[in-house]
């Protein structure tokens, strides 16, 4: 209710044309090292719906920690590697809200000018946050197979407000016919992670987790779902440390595990 | 550009004291609530919201591509309204025309309206120390003035206050009584006190919301009708504002007051709109003999030059990134140090007074973009806020004050290191192998991790990476 903002009032993003068969997975740094599942489940969601999903073994890294330190070289250097690993003109689906704003928003900023520009942008077009992938694109209907139970949905800034997500991680949410999302009282409200800012300022960044826990847990949810792996690592870590009942997963590996 | 070294400004300082106090963080959360809730509810319709604000940010623009000219207008046209216009390139040409104007005319007393120029300026303070007593006559002013704080928010002064608060203050500083006071009660104490003061201030001082270049005309927002008295009882008026406000015509004005007290307050419109366009004319039944205009630079024109900072010059001070901003909530508007709290403070006073005074600020944001979804007239704040970490660590192109300030051989090589490693493909395969065979193993205590670790476990490294689990699925690598 105090959330205050506004939807994003985004025009839809214009959709592939003609049905498709083939994406990249765009797999990011943390979920490379630190949850790995989440990239296997949206392979899985993926493959599912008869794509086929090429995975670059070359990437690594969107180039956004670097970015928003005040090192753009270093952020342009790492994002130019990633450029020749997705030439094919496919979408490229990436399950992370905050890698995918910083190529859809910030690498057009970041190679203008520079002789990768036109390239930069192109793949900047070509990605797709994995839920509204799913939902847009693909228009998938889940199968809900497991028990009864209440989550709460944590939204991460940058998936609302870079990548213009508005409600689709929780409409998918909503086919699966036996889970209840229970809303949290300041959704639209930053977790605190903020890359360096958890560290730099951890002091303003604990009290906003410690603020954030308090709202998951007061929704009576069993599991907090998320679709980035930075605020879930915060959250997830706080949670820990307090040791809370509350569980918390990757909104892929939520979805792969309930519909199988 | 004159610029005395100041002392760097410990935000840390003030974080720490924001956070720990309860009853200020209460005061802002409750306070921050109501305007949020408030805004919302003036924007409903997106697509009004949407349209509006494109129109916003067009116009303001548009006055900014022009801006020499516009001001060329501007004091041509106001010349020809009768208002005197001055130009004070630094603080102390500011503070020294006022002075001038107020000392030959011999005034000891003036009335304020709220003008956050007049913060960046310490008027009061110089004018005090120059035998002239200047008395805010905005209730929120009034009060912080009383207490001997600066506004801790542009637009509600002293939000970071209680009624209880104030009532206390009220008691201590006028004497009246603490007990069952009600906002109106405070309101009621205040406008006695004030009432007289109008009658024999010798002049009014007030900022501008809007100079038009068009027609020379102040435009000045209110709710209380303090600016109307302070613009017309005084036999003087002397308007002060930044050279970036102007905006080309009276149409330009329309769009942005219906932006400005929605993001502001939520009110569709406030209960005064000033249109000042001069003296007392001829049969004219109110109005002051003499109008002043002092148009000052600070620092905008260094920020003018650059295009991307440019845009920071947009604003319109309604406020409404700080209302969103989950920091600002939490820690308060004094620790921002300055006269600009919020989002728009961490880009524009380092601009205006150096990176090196505010080194803080442009770090102090999880880049939420919270401030950048409600700007009405779509400031890109973070890209501001990433802008300035870039000319802090010496990696922009120098065009802001004390670029390169915040620059570490030690961070710089961190992240040649991590580049190194994450643009090339067998790098990064051999370090992340050693990342989830024994990256677990790093002490909690270790540097970055401390700080994590004070109220989150240790990130865990995965058995495997994606990468090879992916191999090993037989995903396609092409
Ligand atoms: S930056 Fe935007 S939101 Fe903040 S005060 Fe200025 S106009 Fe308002």
């Amino acid at each position: 209710m105090t959330s205050g903002s506004l939807p994003a009032a985004t025009v839809p993003r214009p959709l592939p044309a003609g049905p498709v068969t083939e994406v990249y997975l765009f797999g990011t740094c943390l979920v490379d090292l630190f949850t790995p599942s989440a990239g296997v489940s949206t392979v899985r969601l993926l493959q599912r719906e008869g794509v086929r999903v090429i995975f670059p073994q070359g990437q690594s890294c969107c180039g956004q920690p670097a970015y928003n330190s005040g090192h753009p070289e270093e952020a342009r250097a790492v994002a130019r590697a990633q450029i020749p690993l997705f030439s094919k003109d496919i979408p490229i689906v990436i399950p992370s809200g905050s890698c995918g704003g910083m190529i859809r928003q910030h690498w057009p900023h970041l190679f203008a000018g520079q002789p990768e520009e036109a390239a930069a942008c192109a793949i900047a077009a070509r990605i797709w946050e994995l839920s509204e992938f799913l939902l847009h694109v693909l228009k998938v209907s889940l199968e809900d197979h497991g028990a009864p139970e209440t989550v709460t949905w944590h939204s991460s800034c940058h998936a609302m407000r870079e990548m213009g997500l508005t409600d689709e991680p929780k409409r998918l949410l909503g086919q699966l016919k036996n889970v209840t999302v229970a809303p949290l009282q300041r959704e639209r409200e930053c977790c605190g992670f903020g890359g360096t800012f958890a560290v730099r300022h951890a002091d303003v960044s604990a009290a906003m987790v410690a603020d954030k826990c308090a709202d998951i847990e007061s929704t009576g949810a069993a599991t907090v779902l998320g679709g980035d792996c930075g605020c879930l690592m915060n959250i997830s870590g706080a949670l820990d440390q307090k040791r809370s009942a509350v569980g918390s997963q990757h909104l892929a590996d939520y979805l792969w595990e309930r519909t199988q | 550009m004159s610029h005395a070294p100041h002392q760097t400004h410990d935000f840390r300082a003030g974080i720490d004291a924001g956070l720990h106090d309860t009853t200020l963080r209460a005061n802002f959360r409750r306070a921050m609530d109501g305007l949020m809730t408030k805004r919302a509810k003036q924007f409903e319709d997106p697509q009004e919201w949407t349209r509006l604000r494109a129109l916003g940010q067009e116009i303001r623009q548009r006055a900014l591509s022009k801006l020499p000219d516009l001001l060329e207008r501007l004091e041509e046209n106001c010349t020809r309204n009768g208002i005197h216009v001055h130009w004070a390139e630094d603080v102390a040409q500011a503070n020294a025309i006022i002075l001038g104007i107020l000392q030959q005319r011999g005034i000891t007393t003036v009335v304020k309206g709220k003008s956050m120029v007049s913060e960046e300026m310490h008027l009061n303070a110089f004018l005090g120390g120059h035998g002239i007593r200047a008395l805010e006559a905005d209730l929120g002013e009034y009060i912080i003035q009383l207490a001997g704080q600066m506004p801790c928010h542009i637009v509600m002064p002293a939000i970071h206050l209680n009624k209880t608060q104030i009532a206390d203050l009220f008691a201590d500083k006028l004497g009246t009584s603490p007990d069952g006071q009600d906002a109106e009660a405070l309101t009621a104490i205040a406008r006695e006190k004030l009432r007289e003061e109008f009658r024999t201030a010798g002049a009014g001082i007030s900022g501008v919301n809007f100079p038009v270049a068009e027609t020379g005309t102040l435009c000045l927002i209110e709710n209380e009708g303090n600016g109307r008295m302070v613009t017309t009882v005084p036999p003087v008026h002397i308007a002060v504002t930044g050279i970036e406000k102007v905006v080309e015509n009276l149409e330009d004005v329309t769009p942005l007051l219906r932006l400005l007290t929605r993001s502001a307050t939520g009110q569709p419109i406030t209960t005064y709109v000033n249109m000042i366009s001069g003296p007392r004319r001829g049969a004219d039944q109110d109005g002051p003999q003499e109008v002043h205009l002092v148009l000052i630079d600070f620092g905008r024109s260094r920020v003018y030059a650059d295009p991307e900072t440019r845009q920071t010059l947009q604003c319109i001070r309604c406020a409404a990134c700080m209302n969103h901003c989950p920091v600002y909530v939490r820690v308060g508007g004094h620790a921002y140090g300055g006269v600009y709290p919020g989002p728009i403070g961490k880009i524009l006073t380092p601009q205006l007074n150096g990176l090196a005074e505010y080194p803080d600020h442009p770090s102090a944001s999880s880049l939420c973009n919270a401030c950048v979804e409600v700007c009405p007239v779509k400031i890109p704040i973070a890209q501001m806020l990433v802008r300035l970490r870039n000319e802090k660590a010496g990696k922009g192109t120098g065009a802001v004050q004390d670029a390169g300030s915040g620059g570490s051989l030690l961070e710089d090589a961190a992240w040649k290191a991590w580049a190194t490693t994450y643009s090339s493909p067998l790098a990064y395969r051999v370090a992340s192998a050693a990342m989830t065979a024994v990256g677990n193993a790093l002490p909690a205590s270790a540097p970055l991790l401390k700080a994590w670790t004070s109220v989150r476990t240790k990130p865990r490294f995965a058995a495997q990476s994606l990468h090879r689990t992916l191999k090993e699925m037989g995903v396609a690598d092409e």
